[in-house]
């Protein structure tokens, strides 16, 4: 089936995650050579996802890690709940 | 991968059976997970803090209720989006909440941005600062119900059935919302790389 730009849009995340039918799958990949704007929709999509998960791009407060571990040192210390119990 | 699962149950049932400082390696790997969804649904850094630290407590505190036969990384995620919810609840109130998911899953338009030029950015363009800056925001700006899909999706790499279990929805409002949210990410974004990026051959793609 030849697809229109809009419709090949519609498909963007699933094709991203590899969820797409093979049969629609060929057809996006059938349209996307041929069709500039939706191989540069695709492209740029696909940056965002890769600078989303570089782990530079959200990073966590200065020290999250030292509290975080404090406090649970003095939880693990001090309350001692009963973990078997329940 | 499969090692790892077995290492981390090992971890849990020591930890249950008493040794209880174990407890610090087995939070290490999703020390920073818990923060980025707390993070999701307060959006503040002080705030996301705090509930983190508190649904790491709750989940030591409840370690005995996980069931072997659910992922620790889902269970995890659960408790930090309850504890998440629970601040913002405290903090506007239940009700205006509510309105405003409904607002956001109705209004909007989820096309994407036209351009030619992304092919042209070349590697240092992605590296640097100002685009990371660019992102944070606008993940910051989305509608709620957006943020928490594509926070616990594409930062956190949840499957689909994983994200619609933790945010208790189901996997096909998951996909719309993932969807839009990575459109709507898309076209806040492509102003700003027409602008940083100059003309150059080079590209860097993920393969598909």
């Amino acid at each position: 089936m030849k697809l229109e730009c809009k419709h090949v849009w519609e498909y963007i995340s699933e094709y991203i995650d590899g969820r797409v039918d093979p049969q629609v799958k060929e057809d996006i990949e059938r349209h996307l050579e041929h069709c500039e704007i939706c191989s540069a929709i695709l492209d740029s999509t696909r940056n965002i996802l890769i600078l989303t998960a570089d782990d530079r791009t959200f990073e966590l407060p200065v020290g999250y890690s030292e509290r975080l571990h404090e406090r649970l040192k003095k939880e693990i210390e001090g309350a001692e709940p009963d973990l078997k119990k329940k | 991968m499969q090692a790892a699962a077995t290492k981390e149950t090992d971890l849990i049932s020591r930890i249950v059976a008493g040794e209880r400082e174990l407890f610090h390696d087995l939070i290490r790997p999703y020390e920073k997970m818990v923060y980025l969804t707390v993070l999701s649904i307060v959006k503040n850094q002080a705030d996301a803090e705090d509930g983190a630290q508190e649904a790491v407590i709750n989940a030591y505190r409840h370690l005995n209720s996980f069931r072997a036969e659910a992922k620790f990384s889902t269970w995890l995620t659960m408790i930090a989006i309850n504890e998440g919810r629970k601040r913002l609840r405290k903090a506007k109130g239940a009700a205006e909440d509510s309105i405003e998911e409904l607002e956001a899953e109705k209004e909007g338009d989820y096309t994407p941005a036209p351009l030619t030029d992304w092919r042209e950015i070349p590697l240092e363009t992605l590296e640097r600062k100002e685009l990371r800056e660019a992102l944070r925001k606008a993940v910051a700006e989305l509608p709620d119900i957006y943020r928490q899909v594509f926070t616990l999706r594409d930062l956190e790499e949840l499957n689909i059935e994983e994200t619609a279990r933790a945010l208790r929805v189901n996997p096909g409002i998951v996909k719309v919302r993932l969807h839009r949210a990575r459109i709507m990410l898309q076209k806040k974004l492509v102003p700003f790389l027409k602008t940083v990026a100059p003309a150059r051959k080079g590209f860097f793609r993920r393969a598909p």
